[in-house]
């Protein structure tokens, strides 16, 4: 195929999934107990979207592909010496807080900055990926807003495949209610792609990959611009972990004749 | 004083979703308890359908826009639309659904209109003239309240937040407002719809029950075997005599994506949890579940859960589910089926 993307691939990182989350309330609003402790991952829809832009770069000979991630420096460096192991990537790093609670609009203004400023970047040819939900935010609100800072007005959400075609369009599946997918046909770049789970499973660590990737990552991370967040007017209250303790009855002693009959009368009630 | 503008896409036949009546609710309430002017937005290939099955909503005006080219939910065009109908009903406060046409394209239209935007959002309260909503953040296991001062303020409502508006149909005259779609807008063309064939269809939002099967389906069982062929046939079985929709543990989608043993028909759609999808149902039964509290945040929405699981701490079921049977699944959903089946 001779029609080459320029791949850009927002993702952040969000505290490991299996750690306790508990909110505070500092001097600039809501955050999470030991935040800066927590070990981070990278936001996992969005890791989907980077493992399909860097197989979507194997597809189509010249295409190119940058990692664009808002967060604190130290921490993204932490996950990088990982990430940086999966895949071929050029890294451009935004130091700044990238908690939930951080309005997703101003994350989108310092990302598109970013994304203007990147090296060499045709975009007449850029396809910008992420997750379509952060496991942080989890508003599925900043890629559009991206998108339409970059004046891009092709978008999909929810992607779960791409696939291009000889004359430079794509065809994008997304997902709709009810477990359906909606087919569309792009006529090519540029457009949004904010990715689900895709279809690919995730790349083994080659070391070899990340030692090429860690020589430029450093010097992107010491380059790494500041974005200081606003409250521009967004208040938070009673933010709190949600009840979810049940008084759980345990049932040991019944055959499962017994079990499978109460079962079924229960599913049976109104 | 506030403008509310219920925006709301229609469906093929011109009319409203469930869960687009259920925003309505939610505009309608808030417009009294606020005092406020409330305005419907309708757009799509048709919308008389829709403007008359709501006219009694209280509503002070309806616009409208309508035409072919909007039948496709396609990011350019909606966008437009919705511009053009927020920018004529000067809202400050805007109502939509959950639904993926509006998720895909509000937080652009924000963007244009230099306002704001919350999305997944369960509550909306007004006290003292005061608007607040409450949302989850990282994915459900946080909830907060968010007030803004900013304007206008898109808020997308979570499907069966709201109970759904209910009226007497009426006739009503829709204000059109001009929309120009012009050739730019027009590069993706939406195809269709891809649908898992009707004895693969696992997913059913609207079922009774939802059914949470677990990487223990996969697992070796008591004589030393692992017993997937005879797991697959168990829980098509139940799917089919109950009609209940298939959730599952990430644990067991993985599988799946590493080509290990697994169940044919399990996907990433079945997938409850953090990474998953939120379903809402009034019943969830786990099965061979383990895992993390993460993992388990699929179960927020589930009013009354049970668990089968041979682990009495298991995961999925201490303090998560009403009554935990500590028991072997296999042979439990054997006799449930074989129940169920004589029925």
């Amino acid at each position: 195929m001779s029609n080459p993307f320029h791949v850009v691939v927002c993702a952040s990182i969000v505290p490991d999934p299996l750690q306790t989350l508990e909110p505070v309330t500092g001097q600039t609003g809501p955050g999470l107990k030991n935040e800066m402790m927590l070990p981070a991952i990278l936001d996992p829809w969005a890791a989907h979207a980077l493992y399909e832009g860097a197989h979507l770069m194997k597809q189509v000979a010249g295409s190119k592909l940058w990692l664009v991630s808002l967060a604190p420096r130290a921490k993204l460096q932490q996950v990088m010496m990982t990430v940086a192991q999966k895949v071929p990537l050029q890294l451009v790093a935004v130091d700044g807080p990238c908690g939930g609670f951080v309005d997703a609009h101003h994350t989108a203004a310092a990302l598109a900055n970013a994304i203007r400023k990147i090296e060499g970047i045709d975009f007449s040819r850029l396809l910008l990926f992420g997750g379509w939900e952060s496991a942080s935010r989890s508003a599925g609100v900043t890629l559009q807003l991206v998108g339409e800072r970059l004046g891009i007005v092709d978008q999909f959400q929810g992607v779960d495949s791409i696939k291009p075609q000889e004359d430079g369009s794509f065809e994008v599946l997304e997902r709709i209610e009810g477990a359906r997918h909606q087919v569309s046909v792009c006529a090519g770049p540029p457009a949004v792609l904010g990715w689900a789970t895709g279809s690919l499973g995730e790349p083994r660590n080659d070391p070899q990959v990340g030692m090429l990737n860690m020589r430029a990552i450093m010097p992107a991370l010491q380059r790494a611009a500041t974005a200081a967040p606003s409250a521009d007017g967004l208040q938070y209250t009673n933010v709190v972990t949600p009840k979810q303790q049940r008084d759980t009855k345990i049932v040991k002693d019944k055959t499962a004749d017994e079990i499978a009959r109460e079962i079924v009368q229960w599913i049976g009630q109104e | 004083m506030d403008t509310i503008l219920f925006l709301a896409h229609t469906e093929a036949d011109g009319k409203l979703g469930k869960a687009g009546l259920q925003a309505l609710n939610a505009a309608v309430e808030l417009n009294k308890t606020l005092g406020a002017t409330l305005v419907v937005g309708l757009y799509g290939a048709e919308i008389d359908p829709a403007g008359n099955a709501i006219a009694n909503c209280g509503a002070q005006k309806f616009l409208g826009v309508a035409g072919p080219e909007f039948a496709q939910p396609r990011y350019a065009t909606d966008a437009a639309v919705c511009e053009a109908l927020l920018r004529a009903s000067t809202a400050t406060i805007v109502l939509a659904a959950g639904t993926s046409r509006n998720a895909r394209v509000l937080a652009g239209v924000t963007q244009r209109l230099n306002g704001c935007i919350d999305t997944h959002v369960t509550g909306v309260e007004a006290t003292s003239g005061s608007l607040t909503i409450t949302r989850p953040f990282y994915r459900q296991r946080i909830e907060g309240s968010v007030a803004r001062t900013r304007r206008p303020w898109i808020i997308l409502l979570d499907p069966d937040a709201y109970t759904a508006w209910q009226g007497e149909a009426g006739s009503i005259q829709v204000q059109q407002v001009e929309c120009s779609v012009p050739e730019a807008l027009r590069r993706t063309t939406v195809r269709g719809i891809v649908t898992p064939p009707a004895d693969q269809q696992t997913i059913r939002p609207d079922a009774q029950l939802l059914f949470v099967a677990g990487a223990g389906w996969t697992k070796k069982q008591k004589d030393g075997q692992v017993h997937v062929g005879e797991a697959e046939t168990l829980i098509l079985d139940f799917l089919k005599y109950s009609k209940a929709s298939l959730g599952s543990s990430k644990s067991l989608v993985d599988l799946t994506g590493e080509n290990q043993t697994a169940l044919r028909f399990m996907s990433h759609l079945n997938q409850v949890g953090q990474t998953g999808a939120s379903p809402r149902h009034p019943k969830g039964l786990s099965t061979c579940c383990h895992g993390e509290e993460p993992h388990t945040v699929g179960w927020r929405f589930i009013a009354e859960r049970r668990a089968i699981n041979l682990d009495p701490n298991c995961g999925w079921a201490r303090g998560k589910a009403d009554v935990l049977y500590v028991a072997d699944a296999f042979e439990v959903m054997s006799k449930v089926n074989a129940l169920l089946g004589s029925k």
